[in-house]
């Protein structure tokens, strides 16, 4: 959970933003992932957004789902999710890796047994889709009790009450939405007007950070300009994993340029 | 955020596991359900609607023929006879009204075996709605009469080859285009599952088939019956006929679920028959999973009766031991279909077979004067190319 301090601190000395990637775990084989995420370390990435492939992603767009399936289909349970998780924290000791999955999976083994796994393969925060700020109480309690950070989403149509409660539970960073809808590049982000992203961090939550539609430097300067502290992008890279996963070497090359240009425009 | 109106809760079922975003379009529902419960211009409007384009009161028949044993009488709350040919219809004359009340233009579905959809297009015919309707590839196949009911009807159908391709992906795709589009928009959800607040209003939009058979029982009868049945899906024509028999003691109530091909075979959709517990669709209640949580596809000839989770309140009445839980098999539920057309001369629906089948069981047990009650929640009609395919080749 120190890790995101430690992040935004440094960030702040270096007066820039986050760039922030996500990719499903496992897509679109466990190995080639692997060399996946080490690539978008190497690349620049702030932070790394993880997903847990699940069969139902129904917050998810056509390209997350496809991420989904095909780490289902090679066979990627959460156990080999956090075998990978792990693999990652040894590679790299202080980037943040934040989880993102449904609720349904955190549920399965009893919602104490996934945060202590979480926690033993060095995960420092965990989103969980489907599950509101008012349905949170317990998996923010054991988040918290593992010293991990539970995140929250602050969505366009945000109110008062929910900011406060949002910046009174969650740790780590905000999770703000872009726009409606669901994840995918298909929809372009609506950037947030500056007043929203003041009247949001009046409330002095954890950093937000602007997910959705996020998918060009330019997407992630103007979000950066508008006042939040980084920039999520899942889609796009996704896509590219989607269009090369049959040829590795150029779909790392991609990758590793996509992600600079992205962190450079930070 | 304001507080809910409602619990969302069926003692530790239900709630409501939905992306933050939608949590604002489901306490707006709630709210405006609530406003129109104190409203008695809505309960007229709902009421004439049931009553001069519905078809309600539907009857209640004493079978002739069927039962197997002459201790035990077999009485069908006749769904069936509904405008749109299945219980459905009721829910979605309520929802539409409750859309209008919102203003909201436009209308979302999700449909299994079409019937659902069938009345979401008739509903929003008849009220001015846009609508469109999301249908799994493989149901859209199997279904292909209530397709071209919906189409002629103004909705359109919207394919979904996600996943499975049945009403589970139809859900989930529903879920997803709501997302982007409830400010112009309501889910018409169709059964009595998914988040709060769609479990209690679907129920209290479906309480009237249990209201009128009960009176219609007791006109006949005499008495309340010694069991209803019906069958389950996600469960909306079974709490329909349950809920005025809940707080009567004497009653039994038994749900049937889909046993498929066997619920040992893996190739069923009977989640309460499971035992396992988990979140699906907004709810945590009874749902078919692997041990990592994975949810499984559920199967059943009846495309109504093809979903791997239930509605939260059925798993709360299976918990208290109120109602039980029971499957009934294809080649169990087609039997019955067949029967019941041949010694009644009315042609069921899959769904409701799965009930008459458990009824027929029941009625050749007794051993003392019985009465039992089925909800016939829909016709046979839109099975009719199916049944006639799987009977041709012989097998199931």
């Amino acid at each position: 959970m120190k890790r995101y301090q430690q992040m935004f601190n440094r960030l702040n000395r270096e007066g820039r933003g986050a760039f922030v990637p996500f990719v499903t775990i496992g897509d679109p084989t466990p190995a080639l992932s692997f060399e996946i995420i080490k690539t978008l370390i190497d690349a620049g990435a702030d932070a790394l957004e993880l997903g847990i492939a699940f069969s139902d992603p129904i917050a998810d767009g056509p390209t997350i789902q496809g991420a989904n399936i095909r780490a289902l289909a090679a066979g990627v349970s959460p156990a080999i999710s956090f075998d990978i998780i792990a693999k990652i924290r040894q590679y790299h000791a202080t980037i943040p890796i934040g989880l993102l999955l449904y609720s349904n999976l955190v549920m399965a083994r009893g919602i104490d047994d996934f945060y202590v796994k979480a926690a033993a393969a060095g995960v420092d925060s965990v989103l969980i889709a489907d599950v509101p700020l008012h349905e949170s109480k317990l998996f923010r309690q054991s988040a918290v009790k593992h010293d991990i950070a539970p995140i929250f989403i602050v969505p366009p149509n945000v109110d008062d009450d929910d900011l406060r409660e949002i910046a009174s539970y969650g740790r780590g960073y905000t999770y703000l939405l872009s726009r409606a809808g669901v994840t995918g590049a298909e929809t372009v982000a609506a950037m947030p007007t500056s007043e929203l992203i003041a009247r949001i961090r009046s409330y002095n939550p954890a950093p937000p950070l602007l997910g959705f539609g996020i998918s060009t430097p330019g997407h992630v300067k103007d979000a950066i300009h508008s006042g939040a502290a980084g920039a999520i992008c899942g889609s796009a890279i996704v896509k590219l994993i989607e269009q090369h996963q049959s040829e590795p070497a150029t779909l790392l090359t991609q990758l590793k340029q996509f992600v600079s240009n992205m962190k450079a425009a930070t | 955020m304001s507080e809910l109106k409602l619990n969302p809760y069926f003692g530790q079922y239900g709630g409501m596991f939905v992306p933050q975003l939608l949590v604002p379009a489901l306490k707006q529902l709630e709210q405006a359900y609530v406003d129109a419960l104190e409203d008695p211009a809505f309960h007229a409007e709902f009421q004439q609607l049931l009553t001069e384009y519905a078809g309600r009161p539907t009857p209640l028949t004493l079978c002739r023929n069927i039962s197997p044993n002459p201790l035990a009488k077999i009485y069908l709350k006749r769904e069936d006879l509904l405008h749109g040919g299945a219980h459905k219809t009721n829910q979605v004359l309520g929802q539409a009204l409750l859309t209008k009340r919102m203003g909201k233009k436009e209308v979302i579905a999700e449909t299994g075996a079409g019937q659902h959809g069938v009345a979401t297009a008739l509903a929003c015919a008849l009220l001015g709605l846009k609508c469109r309707i999301y249908m799994g590839a493989k149901d859209i196949e199997r279904q292909q009469p209530n397709v071209f009911r919906m189409k002629l009807m103004g909705a359109t159908v919207i394919p979904v080859t996600s996943g499975s391709g049945t009403l589970k992906d139809a859900v989930n795709e529903a879920m997803r285009d709501w997302s982007a589009t409830y400010d112009s928009t309501h889910y018409m959800l169709g059964t009595a599952a998914g988040p709060h607040p769609f479990p209690t209003i679907v129920r209290d939009f479906q309480k009237m088939i249990g209201e009128e058979a009960k009176q219609q029982i007791l006109k006949a009868e005499g008495k309340l019956p010694d069991t209803v049945i019906a069958c389950v899906g996600g469960g909306s024509n079974a709490i329909g006929i349950f809920a005025d028999f809940i707080n009567e003691p004497g009653v039994k109530l038994i749900g049937v679920e889909p046993g498929g091909k066997g619920i040992d075979t893996h190739q069923h959709g009977a989640a309460l028959s499971t035992g396992s517990y988990g979140i699906l669709h907004g709810a945590y209640t009874a749902i078919m999973q692997t041990s990592d949580g994975q949810i499984e596809e559920s199967y059943s000839i009846s495309a109504g009766l093809d979903y791997p989770a239930v509605g939260p309140q059925h798993t709360h009445l299976q918990q208290t031991g109120r109602a039980e839980y029971v499957a009934i098999n294809d080649d169990e539920a087609l039997a019955a279909f067949q029967q019941l057309a041949k010694s009644e001369g009315i042609i069921p629906a899959l769904e409701s077979s799965h009930a008459l089948a458990y009824a027929l069981k029941l009625a050749a047990q007794a051993t003392a004067p019985t009465v039992l009650l089925v909800n016939l929640s829909g016709r046979g009609d839109k099975d009719l190319a199916h049944v006639h395919s799987v009977l041709a080749g012989g097998t199931l």
